[in-house]
């Protein structure tokens, strides 16, 4: 067991590909209208959460869980994180 | 005397429609705050049924229904499962749909993740209006009991996110599952009772196979993203100041009065 020490996630959640993004559907539209020539626009939320795990191992095993408990429903939304150790 | 729980939390509405309309037909409907049971002020154990009402709960933060769903899924895990075993029903109306699918009571196929979710409607907005259900049930949901297969009732909606989904290559084995099950229980159709295939506005959301509410597999837990406490008397009716013999009730009592039979309380 290694010492307790402080991670900081960043969960970035998404709507799988073929649902409907409104924010991003209206970003593209406004984008367009500024003179952008830009393709597909869709948004994501981002949670940064601060805690405590024994290591860089567990903290990333704490953050997956976190991920299909609460943040993602896997059947409409796709997740990615990164972990890194609070000095 | 029948016991019934309405939960509540910051967001939710309608808790006191459904009240109300428990009340109508002799139920002791108490509206109580989730935080309670939590901390084992109230027991689920002394409620005949629970109900989780329409709204917001808990602002829609995370996803709609998310955080209530995965705190009775897993903070109240074991008062929920005894109340499941023992046979008590759960009614869960609009955001409460969201809730029961996101605390994985619905479908109820099992296997601990979510099979199913509603999802932004396809139109982008909020659809706040009523629409036309077809009872698809066969008797397994103790809730359309006192309604027939291929009745069409009507009903408000209000959502932004009702669209019901299954996970996308799932589609047809998991529709084979809820209609062999008897789990189909309402689907959106016109005023003939044509199903509305996807079609807005008969189908205000594009819900997939046009479902509207389903029931696990034991026909004790029920779901519906239409609000049958705002269809509950006929001065609830959208045209009703327009009608010469203005009904005592609206199609929605029919739910609670199902349920009430069930409980013992018909009549």
């Amino acid at each position: 067991m290694g010492k307790v020490k402080k991670y900081r996630a960043k969960v970035e959640v998404r709507l799988k590909s073929g649902y409907l993004d409104p924010e991003g559907e209206s970003a593209k539209k406004a984008l367009i209208d500024l003179k952008y020539p830009v393709g597909r626009v869709s948004t994501a939320k981002v949670y940064e959460i601060e805690f405590a795990a024994s290591g860089l191992r567990k903290a990333w095993m704490v953050v997956e869980e976190m991920c299909k408990k609460l943040l993602a429903n896997p059947v409409k939304d796709d997740y990615s994180f990164e972990v890194e150790e609070i000095r | 005397m029948v016991k019934i729980c309405v939960i509540r939390v910051g967001g939710t509405n309608c808790d006191e429609e459904t009240k109300r309309a428990l009340d109508e037909l002799g139920a002791v409907c108490e509206v109580i705050h989730f935080k309670k049971i939590v901390k084992g002020k109230k027991k689920l154990s002394s409620y005949d049924a629970l109900i989780i009402p329409g709204g917001f709960s808990f602002g829609d933060h995370v996803r709609a229904g998310a955080i209530l769903g995965k705190e009775m899924k897993y903070v109240l895990s074991k008062e929920l499962k005894r109340f499941v075993e023992e046979g008590r029903p759960i009614l869960g109306i609009c955001n409460g749909f969201q809730v029961l699918v996101e605390a994985d009571l619905l479908p109820g196929f099992g296997g601990g993740i979510p099979q199913a979710a509603l999802a932004i409607n396809d139109s982008a907005r909020f659809e706040c209006r009523w629409v036309y259900l077809r009872v698809e049930s066969g008797g397994k949901c103790i809730f359309t009991r006192g309604l027939k297969k291929g009745e069409v009732v009507s009903m408000p909606v209000a959502h932004a996110e009702g669209k019901f989904v299954f996970p996308k290559g799932k589609e047809e084995e998991y529709l084979k599952k809820l209609v062999g099950g008897d789990q189909l229980v309402f689907r959106y159709c016109n005023d003939r009772g044509e199903p509305a295939r996807r079609k807005y506005p008969e189908n205000p959301n594009g819900s997939f196979y046009d479902i509207a509410g389903i029931c696990d597999p034991t026909g004790m837990i029920f779901g519906m993203m239409p609000h049958p406490e705002r269809a509950a008397f006929g001065i609830q009716l959208h045209n009703w100041t327009e009608m010469e013999d203005i009904p005592e009730y609206g199609d929605g009592m029919s739910i609670f009065r199902s349920l009430m039979e069930y409980l013992g309380c018909g009549g």
